[in-house]
């Protein structure tokens, strides 16, 4: 059973403004059945910008239901640029708080609201999966901007915060190493720091560089279960080995080389390497 | 506020009896069933007792039953006993539709290097008997197929299945933990080589199961230690929850057939009732062969974790297989394996009956659920 606060059972078992509004000039629409929740987000906005009245549909549990009831009372009476900046923490916040499993319904309620005022702006509606950015989680289509806002706005630190507020990650887990990438790389970056793209290497330097890490960080760990590795070709970015050992005989070796090679290759040599077994 | 508690797929009541026949168990006889006086005797005659009445239930050999602390245990333990038993087989069989206890220990040892077949199941949950023909082979170590499904309530052709096992000298084992007590299960004439059951599940209290072994069958202990069980099971014998089984089994026995009947026609009751409460929802998994007391139905277009909560307001008990309410993000594996479409996936609510539902009840719940789709399904963004 989750942990709900009084706040989120109040908004879910009499919920503010629900319903289609009349007279509504913005709505955003954001998730889908497949999804398991989903948002329509109506708000009428006068001729000052001023958000006059607000309205929703949901699709969900009860988190996402109290999220866009608590978020039509926000904005209402705020001007669209106001209403702009709310984070999917302030929703939260307004409720008391969510269990982190369900933050990913405060996210919700952002972005329709985000969708709603552009549409108002005349703003192309743009659907989830090209917005700004690059498909990550194709289960969920999440796209890397929406994953590096979440981890941005609310100091995300693992992968299993960004599924919890974002749901990437949470179905296949096919791109959870990619969300691993992104969250490295976000938690890496220093503000205000120049972020330089490293220089190209050659093909020999990258062959020994590649070399190096193989032995001093590759073969140690597999040597640990009994197994070996060997570089067999070095061409462009794909990157030939073979396991031998007892990693040869082992089902798991794609995953070996994926999660474990390849990682670590990309972590200290070129980050588009591609590993595959010779 | 009434509870109204229609998710005894979960968990059970202790029936009064079971409980009765505890206490003396837990206040007086306290010995350790091992030891040499006749005092500690009292224990192990509460066994021994206790072993006779659920081999009773099952049609097997007091010798043949293990208890045990939980279904999870006994299904962990079949596994690993037909793999340790016969190293140069590596190949299991099972279903996508396995409870986690078997589903999660199966993925466990497909990383140790076994491979497994989980035989796919159609719209109304139905095993595909050819897959599973052509998946028996001589590298195959143990089937394992549940004897129903939990949350659909499909009665397999365990049989049937069985049958083809012991023809390909393969070793069947079934997790009946949500069959038995509700559906007969004969092992005299059925040939399971292992059985898994749990006693909460028949109105014995938590922390109790059995894992049932043919005579005969090569077994490897999962838990090793003293030689309690005759070595099959370390661990000083849990007696008074091994006693209160005996008397859930001994009850399960008895009234078997007639509560077939009657919570079969309470749960259809309900099923009918909300059918024609409710527009847009459909009955999951084999209407034509599923427990008598279980109904899974999925209400297009709204929440699952939603509607539980609804009910919870009127105190009724029910579960869900949304996505929402297990936390995970995916709705349940079961209806994912059917191929229930999402719009109705996401909405689907378990109604699991016992000896104890009443017909008030189940009034009380087609009564009100109408309500509470209604109410979702206003605010809900889909309409059709």
């Amino acid at each position: 059973m989750w942990n709900y606060t009084q706040a989120v059972h109040d908004h879910f078992l009499h919920p503010h403004n629900a319903g289609p509004l009349a007279g509504a000039n913005a709505v955003g629409e954001v998730g889908s059945l497949a999804c398991g929740d989903a948002l329509k987000l109506y708000l009428k906005i006068n001729g000052q910008g001023v958000i006059e009245d607000a309205g929703f549909e949901t699709f969900g549990c009860a988190s996402a239901i109290a999220s866009s009831s608590v978020l039509t009372d926000m904005v209402k009476g705020k001007t669209v640029d106001e209403a702009l900046k709310l984070t999917n923490k302030d929703i939260a916040e307004a409720l008391g708080g969510l269990p982190r499993e369900k933050m990913h319904c405060s996210v919700m309620g952002q972005e329709a609201l985000e969708a709603a005022i552009r549409q108002w702006k005349g703003e192309p509606p743009i659907p989830h999966a090209q917005e700004e950015g690059r498909l990550v989680c194709k289960c969920f289509g999440v796209t890397d901007a929406q994953i590096i806002r979440a981890v941005r706005e609310n100091g995300l630190k693992t992968l299993e915060e960004v599924t919890n507020y974002t749901k990437a990650g949470g179905a296949c887990g096919d791109c959870q190493d990619e969300i691993s990438q992104i969250l490295a790389a976000e938690l890496k970056q220093k503000p205000l720091t120049e972020i330089r793209p490293r220089p190209r290497m050659t093909n020999v330097q990258r062959m020994q560089q590649i070399l190096k890490i193989i032995d001093g960080e590759i073969r140690p760990l597999l040597a640990a279960d009994g197994g070996d590795i060997e570089l067999v070709d070095v061409d462009g970015r794909r990157v030939v080995v073979s396991l031998r050992g007892r990693c040869s005989q082992c089902r798991s070796s794609d995953v070996t080389i994926r999660n474990l090679v390849e990682r670590l290759l990309r972590e200290h040599v070129e980050s588009d390497l591609v590993v595959e077994e010779a | 506020m009434e509870i109204r508690y229609f998710d005894n797929n979960a968990t059970s009541a202790v029936a009064p009896e079971v409980l009765e026949a505890m206490l003396p168990y837990l206040s007086d006889f306290y010995g350790n069933p091992s030891s040499m006086y006749a005092f500690a005797a009292r224990a192990a005659d509460g066994i021994d007792q206790a072993r006779s009445r659920v081999a009773a239930l099952l049609g097997a050999n007091p010798e043949e039953i293990i208890f045990t602390s939980c279904g999870s245990e006994s299904d962990n333990t079949a596994i690993f006993s037909a793999l340790q038993a016969q190293p140069d087989k590596r190949h299991l069989i099972t279903t996508r539709v396995e409870h986690s206890a078997i589903l999660n220990t199966a993925q466990y040892w497909e990383r140790q290097g076994c491979r497994v077949t989980y035989l796919n199941v159609d719209d109304r949950g139905r095993l595909d008997q050819e897959q599973y023909l052509q998946a028996l082979g001589d590298d195959t170590a143990l089937v394992s197929i549940m004897f129903a499904n939990n949350e659909v309530g499909n009665i397999y052709p365990i049989q049937r299945m069985a049958e083809a096992a012991r023809e390909r000298g393969v070793l069947f084992h079934t997790d009946a933990v949500q069959a038995v007590g509700k559906t007969p299960i004969d092992l005299s004439h059925m040939p399971v080589d292992m059985l898994s059951l749990s006693g909460h599940k028949i109105h014995a209290p938590k922390g109790i199961g059995v894992l049932y072994v043919r005579r005969g069958v090569r077994f490897r202990p999962f838990l090793r230690g003293g030689h309690q069980e005759r070595g099959r099971r370390a661990g000083t014998e849990n007696v008074p929850y091994i006693v209160g089984l005996g008397k859930a089994a001994q009850l399960a026995t008895e009234h078997l057939q007639e509560e077939r009947i009657a919570v079969a026609r309470l749960r259809d009751r309900l099923e009918q009732g909300i059918m024609a409460g409710v527009p847009d929802c459909i009955v999951n998994g084999d209407t034509e062969n599923r427990l008598p007391n279980t109904s899974n139905i999925s209400f297009k277009n709204v929440e699952g974790e939603a509607i539980l909560l609804m009910l919870d307001r009127l105190g009724i008990c029910a579960s869900s297989g949304s996505a929402c309410t297990s936390g995970s993000l995916e709705p349940s594996h079961v209806l994912r394996a059917m191929g229930v479409p999402f719009n109705y996936a996401h909405g689907s609510v378990r109604l699991s009956l016992s000896r104890y539902t009443t017909e008030e009840d189940v009034d009380y719940v087609t009564e009100h659920l109408p309500d509470v789709i209604k109410t979702l399904r206003a605010i809900s963004p889909y309409k059709d």
